[in-house]
């Protein structure tokens, strides 16, 4: 019982890693129709700036407690920073031209990973963790370790957040009027590319924590570690639904349970392969994921 | 007078088709200008040069002021509104949020003059737009045009796809709209424009090919049926 306990809380945790990460991708996807290969390099890269401001690069900041925090806050800004020069620089020019942006996002993904290799090796990096994380806590019998929890208090901190703005700010207006008619939006007087650069920063930012988290869990940052992570995320995503918030966290820790107990119950690497047939699964049954929308 | 909207040997090019090839006009500051012609002639293109929804040259002044190069939002808040054919409400978004998006503080005697036109949006308030009639759409596409304090409306064949009574009802509002803000409207629909236009446009092939009063246009059978392919009356 225990260690089915000890699973459900490691799957719930690479569940709320996975939505962290397909968030932002998604809100991404939703608004401006930008599939963003370079979601992965976003989340790298604010993992190395956390990293980097947490081992003494940043004054102030450190590997525990508020030193933390502020490492961390770094790493998310670092994320936002990114997102929105990716799209002012790069994305702004080519809306509406899918394949060019395609070949963009990836090479920034490409780009990207080099020149953290370039910078800080290819090797991975042992992670700060800090005493929040590191601990245990014991439910019916399960030691379950504080960093399934941290993940999961921060997907849920992140969904209610978009949610709160989607549904109760003039941003989350613009932004669900967007996603249906971008041009009746402008023809409204409203400056739109302002609000695409917002998205971009805040998945950024979003996709920045769960490169932090990530590598909190893990207990190490690598180079390559928001490519992997993007593959789930972009299976979150067509699984949950595109544009759909609730869609992507349902979505996110069913595949992250899946994953967890196959690897646990079959054999060590059958949980990626369960992921990639669930994907087939829900694909077949409901072409639009679960939450019903098409692409 | 001086005119409130001039456009001045204005072209569009979309792909391969050369839509508006030259069209100059004069929009009045008061009452409406009908914008008059054949399907696929460029009117509704037209109204989109002047929004910058389509890539246009040529010369466009709202009220002296050059907005030919302009975007669509900045055009927008230099006072222009538009009430799109097919009406585009946003069918996910409530009837009020649509309105919120329009403008999130309305002006007191312009969000009475809306609750006045169409006391049937406040019953609809939470119902999603995608969700109303046709004619409701529209009282909703007028209403959100009508919050923001524009100073010229662009008005997109209106009563297109509506019942005879809602023609009737939606012609008894423009007049409305019309004593507060100009209207450039377009529109196929002969009585309503004899009830509601002072002036009128046609186009043909991209080409303005008459301008005048439109009484005067609508009195002469023959040249309203050789300029529109329709009887005046």
């Amino acid at each position: 019982m225990s260690t089915f306990l000890l699973l459900l809380a490691t799957g719930l945790g690479l569940g709320a890693l996975y939505f962290l990460v397909a968030s932002g991708l998604s809100l991404i996807y939703g608004l401006m129709g930008v599939l963003n290969f370079a979601h992965g390099a976003f989340l790298a890269a604010g993992a190395y700036a956390a990293w980097w401001a947490a081992t003494g690069g940043l004054p102030g900041a450190g590997p525990d407690g508020w030193g933390f925090v502020l490492a961390t806050a770094f790493g998310v800004a670092v994320g936002a920073v990114i997102g929105a020069v990716v799209e002012l620089a790069v994305i702004r020019p080519l809306y509406r031209r899918h394949i060019e942006q395609v070949l963009v996002t990836v090479g920034i993904g490409l780009v990207g990973v080099a020149l953290l290799r370039g910078i800080w090796g290819a090797d991975a990096l042992p992670f700060p963790r800090p005493a929040l994380a590191t601990g245990t806590t014991t439910i019916a019998g399960a030691a379950i370790p504080n960093d399934r929890f941290v993940l999961i208090a921060a997907a849920v901190a992140v969904l209610l957040g978009l949610l709160a703005v989607l549904r109760a700010s003039r941003v989350g207006l613009i932004l669900r009027a967007g996603v249906e008619n971008r041009a009746m939006v402008e023809a409204l007087g409203i400056e739109v590319r302002r609000t695409f650069t917002l998205v971009f920063a805040v998945g950024g930012a979003v996709a920045a924590l769960g490169g932090v988290l990530g590598s909190v869990y893990l207990g190490s940052v690598a180079p390559g570690q928001g490519t992997s992570l993007l593959i789930f995320a972009f299976i979150v995503v067509v699984i949950g639904g595109l544009g759909s918030r609730t869609g992507w966290a349902v979505a996110a820790v069913v595949v992250g349970l899946v994953q967890q107990l196959a690897n646990y119950y079959a054999a060590a690497g059958v949980g990626d392969l369960s992921v990639v047939l669930l994907l087939a699964l829900v694909l077949l049954a409901r072409p639009g994921g679960l939450a019903g929308r098409t692409a | 007078m001086s005119p409130l909207l001039e456009l001045d040997d204005v072209h569009v090019r979309l792909g391969d088709s050369h839509v508006l090839q030259g069209v100059s006009l004069a929009v009045a500051a008061t009452g409406v200008t009908a914008l008059l012609g054949r399907n696929g002639v460029g009117k509704t293109t037209t109204l989109r040069a002047v929004l910058g929804l389509v890539p246009r040259s040529g010369s466009i002044r709202f009220d002296g002021r050059e907005i030919g190069a302009g975007r669509t939002p900045w055009v927008v808040r230099q006072g222009i509104g538009y009430v799109p054919e097919d009406r585009e409400v946003f069918g996910s978004l409530t009837v009020a949020e649509n309105l919120r998006l329009a403008c999130p503080d309305p002006a007191p005697e312009r969000a009475a003059l809306v609750d006045e036109l169409f006391p049937e949006l406040r019953e609809r308030q939470r119902q999603r737009a995608g969700t109303l009639s046709g004619g409701q759409q529209q009282m909703v596409a007028l209403g959100r045009a009508l919050l923001a304090p524009h100073r010229l409306l662009l008005i997109d064949e209106p009563t297109k796809g509506l019942a005879p009574r809602l023609v009737t009802e939606v012609a008894a509002v423009l007049e409305r709209v019309a004593a507060v803000t100009p209207v450039l409207l377009v529109e196929q629909n002969l009585p309503v424009v004899r009830r509601l236009a002072s002036a009128a446009v046609v186009l043909d092939a991209g080409r303005v090919v008459h301008a005048g009063p439109a009484a005067d246009l609508l009195a002469d059978a023959d040249r309203t049926k050789a300029l529109l392919g329709v009887g005046a009356r």
